[in-house]
């Protein structure tokens, strides 16, 4: 992969160039720079974090599977055994995988969020 | 379409303030792909009432399908005021001769709608601990209200069937998702009653006045009839509390409080189990509408960035829902 510069120095530099343009622009333009910046912090950080969080979703998913595969394929199975009723919120270490998968996620996609607390 | 707007209010003045009434400084608010929001204000020989025109552009797409028509708004609107809530209140319905087309004419509430402010800024620091008790109680107020023919009734499971039906078209396969589906159905606590709800009762549609507290309830269009938990769970779903997650009522209040307050203003007693059950469904019903923004940009239907960033915020509700199920909901 090229480091000099990273793609995620790229996408953190056009992010940053969104924002010391968004004071010129008009109300609605305004809002949408933002979202594009908040889209390019999305991006940047699953360059960075995407594939260690994938590889331990795929990690966690098979355990509770039982089985290997891709994320989307362990996914797959496991949604389609929670519509049959074979996994259900009892089923061991099922919350607990997902809650990992899921906070990995979130500091992808919104790590300001302020989750429901436990 | 400034000017057809324009020149039906100039029309209607009269009536609405008397001979020699007039509009002055007509502005659009908001305006989507079929509403238009337009400020106004109507100067008679007497008074000069600042006034919001809402309209339809183009007819309700099928999406909108559980939108009310804009004189179902205007009877809700009446009948939410005559039940004691607070409303802006309703000015005029547009007929066909105004020239308006489908239209209403309310009073314009001073305030502040925006859930960020609300939640964090000093000068609703004051007012903020009452709003929990004053949403309990406008809610009965609301419930209380004999709601206006052709309205729809949803249960629990007839509203997870509709949404299921969404995200299983939409393709996305999210365990999260699933599993709540699946659980929630299994869990729906038996049906009651049904009453007169406002259907998107939630921190975004309350004007909030600093003194005074919640100074009207807006937005009227999701208006159905079902389970009273149904509102007060929508308004505790975290993705409408603005960070301050710790307060569960809308980033600004405690269960308690809008409970006690449901029950002092004539609601009947809600069990909190049952009002939790409501609230993951709202975070469940969310997190397939960001699935639907999202499918909206993939489709080219549209083209906007928020669309497909908007599709980013389904994992909040995920992770909310997990914990609800860990809480043992």
């Amino acid at each position: 992969m090229i480091e000099h510069p990273k793609a995620e120095e790229l996408v953190e530099a056009v992010a940053r160039w969104i924002d010391s343009v968004r004071p010129q622009l008009a109300p609605r333009d305004a809002f949408l720079a933002r979202v594009a910046a908040n889209a390019l912090g999305v991006v940047k950080r699953e360059l960075q974090q995407g594939a260690a969080a994938e590889a331990a979703a795929v990690e966690r998913l098979s355990a509770v599977l039982g089985r290997g595969g891709t994320l989307s394929e362990l996914n797959a199975d496991l949604c389609a055994r929670l519509r049959a009723g074979e996994m259900d919120a009892a089923t061991p270490g099922l919350l607990a995988a997902l809650r990992a998968n899921i906070t990995e996620q979130i500091a992808i996609d919104q790590p300001s969020y302020a989750p429901e607390p436990g | 379409m400034s000017d057809q707007v324009l020149e039906g209010l100039q029309r209607l003045a009269p009536e609405l303030a008397g001979e020699g009434a007039s509009v002055e400084g007509l502005q659009r608010l908001s305006g989507g792909a079929s509403m238009e929001t337009w400020a106004f204000v109507l100067v008679g020989r007497d008074a000069r009432d600042e006034l919001v025109l809402r309209r339809r552009t183009a007819p309700m797409a099928p999406e909108e399908g559980r939108s009310v028509s804009l004189a179902t708004e205007a009877a809700l609107i009446t009948a939410a005021h005559a039940a004691g809530a607070p409303v802006a209140q309703l000015v005029h319905l547009a007929r066909p001769a105004d020239g308006l087309g489908e239209a209403h004419i309310t009073r314009r509430v001073a305030g502040e709608t925006l859930g960020r402010k609300i939640v964090s800024d000093p000068r609703f620091e004051a007012v903020r601990p009452k709003l929990a008790r004053q949403c309990g109680e406008i809610l009965a107020q609301i419930h209380a209200a004999p709601p206006p023919p052709g309205l729809k009734t949803v249960d629990a499971l007839e509203e997870l069937a509709r949404y299921e039906e969404v995200y299983r078209k939409s393709g996305a396969e999210r365990p999260i998702l699933e599993l709540a589906f699946q659980h929630l159905k299994k869990i729906a606590p038996p049906p009651v009653a049904p009453v007169l709800l406002h259907g998107d009762f939630r921190n975004g549609n309350l004007m909030i006045d600093s003194e005074r507290g919640v100074s009207a309830v807006l937005d009227w269009e999701l208006s159905h009839c079902g389970d009273p938990a149904e509102d007060l769970g929508w308004i505790c779903v975290n993705s409408w509390r603005f960070g301050r997650a710790d307060l569960p009522v809308g980033g600004f209040g405690h269960y308690e409080d809008l409970l006690a307050g449901y029950v002092a203003a004539g609601g009947q007693e809600i069990p909190l189990s049952r009002v939790l059950y409501w609230q993951a469904l709202g975070s469940l019903k969310w997190g397939v509408m960001c699935l639907m923004m999202y499918a909206s940009y993939a489709s080219g239907a549209e083209s906007s960035v928020e669309r497909p960033m908007i599709g980013r915020r389904v994992s909040e509700t995920e992770i909310d829902l997990v914990t609800l199920l860990e809480n043992g909901l």
